[in-house]
């Protein structure tokens, strides 16, 4: 592998790690609440958070270059605190990923925390557990291989996202360049073919990595074992 | 007076009324199948709120519905043994044993595990342990929480006869030597004799 393929790799493997592990505390926080919550507007929000599974990737990318452009409500709000902007950054492209991801995310960690029994629960707290006794020591665990699972099937969507990044922020060689947008781009290059092929036998590599990882642990969730 | 129990509740279609004055030892609760037995044990250990009444046990108000007093689950202190085991499945007998643990000690540790002969089980996982070992680990958390009372929902249910003779001394043994208010659910009149220092009928 050349450095300029390593570069890529090691980008693309940033950009959704990055995705991923931002995306998580949001993922699980809306999962909670779609899975436990009863409050008015349960299924708008259920809604929203899966717009970006079905509304095309392109429109994504755009509404997120209107919220982040310099002018944008987000934008704007990052460049007077922090002076910093994400456009044709890497940091733009884990957004785009981690938009992306969240509806998968959810999905996933909605079905393992509606999977815990609840009478585990009642029984933790006529024990004598609060609330957040009974999350952390008895919901949290159980729904915990769901949640990886979900975790890394984020990560996989997250490698392989193309068409809100390329809107959103471009494709910047060695900044929002991520292994699809490289293969894209290598296609557009006459006699790029080669480039092409090794690109795309990576990608598939890494996606289905993180397709077994993700299978393996929905089995051992299945057989009732206690993932750590 | 241990248990002074009034209270209503629509559960769907059914209305549940029930009102218990007990005294000291171990009061059965009484009755058919889908009577309600479980929802009464629920609502004095704070699962379910009632519509309407009053649970006091042992002196202490734990649901007023006229004060709109509910006293929270965690804070009651009932030792409540479920008529399924509840065990968690991702910790160990010991573990589980000792989830309701307090700082301040009640039951001896080592003395309950051998009262319940599960000493030999600490190690295991829940799932590999049969229904009458499942249900004295059961047993032995609600007693190691250190409870001000108990509830036990049908604890003789689905046992064999040699488990189930294990366990009715075992609830005998309780019942004389620790003086916690025991309020024991159970559709078997032979049960509910031999174990009842009262019956209440629902």
């Amino acid at each position: 592998m050349t450095p300029e393929l390593w570069g890529i790799v090691w980008l693309s493997l940033k950009v959704g790690g990055v995705a991923v592990l931002g995306c998580l505390p949001v993922a699980f926080a809306l999962a909670w609440l779609l899975a436990r919550g009863r409050f008015p507007g349960k299924l708008l929000l259920d809604g929203l958070v899966h717009l970006p599974l079905v509304v095309p990737p392109v429109v994504t990318g755009w509404l997120l270059l209107l919220a982040f452009a310099p002018a944008g409500p987000i934008g704007s709000w990052l460049e007077s605190w922090f002076g910093v902007s994400v456009l044709f950054r890497w940091t733009g492209a884990a957004i785009a990923s981690a938009v992306m991801a969240l509806p998968l995310m959810v999905r996933a960690m909605r079905l393992s925390i509606e999977a815990v029994d609840r009478r585990l629960e009642q029984a933790a707290a006529t024990l004598g557990a609060g609330r957040w006794r009974v999350f952390a020591s008895v919901t949290l665990p159980l729904s915990l291989p769901g949640v990886l699972a979900g975790t890394v099937l984020g990560f996989a969507r997250a490698l392989g996202e193309f068409g809100a990044t390329i809107t959103f922020v471009s494709s910047v060689p060695g900044e929002t360049q991520t292994l699809p947008l490289a293969i894209y781009a290598a296609l557009q290059i006459p006699g790029g073919e080669a480039q092409v092929l090794r690109l795309a036998g990576i990608s598939v590599l890494l996606s289905l990595a993180a397709l077994l990882v993700s299978e393996l642990i929905a089995r051992r969730a299945g057989r009732g074992l206690h993932v750590l | 007076m241990s248990f002074d129990v009034d209270l209503t509740k629509r559960l769907g279609e059914a209305e549940i009324a029930c009102r218990i004055e007990a005294g000291e030892g171990l009061t059965v609760l009484f009755g058919p199948s889908g009577a309600g037995k479980t929802s009464v044990l629920n609502m004095v250990a704070g699962l379910v709120e009632p519509d309407a009444g009053h649970v006091r046990v042992a002196g202490e108000t734990l649901f007023d519905g006229g004060a709109g007093l509910d006293v929270p689950v965690a804070e009651r202190r009932a030792g409540y043994v479920f008529q399924e085991p509840r065990l968690f499945p991702h910790l160990r007998v010991r573990s589980n044993l000792l989830y309701g643990r307090r700082a301040d000690d009640g039951l001896d540790v080592d003395e309950t595990i051998a009262l319940l002969g599960i000493a030999h089980l600490l190690d295991r996982w829940p799932r590999t342990l049969s229904g009458g070992e499942a249900r004295r680990v059961a047993i032995g958390r609600a007693l190691l929480s250190d409870p001000r009372f108990l509830l036990l929902d049908e604890p003789l249910s689905s046992l064999d006869r040699a488990r189930r003779e294990e366990i009715m001394t075992l609830i005998e043994r309780l019942r004389d030597t620790m003086k916690l208010p025991i309020l024991m659910v159970t559709h078997d009149r032979e049960e509910a004799a031999r174990l009842g220092t009262r019956i209440v009928e629902i």
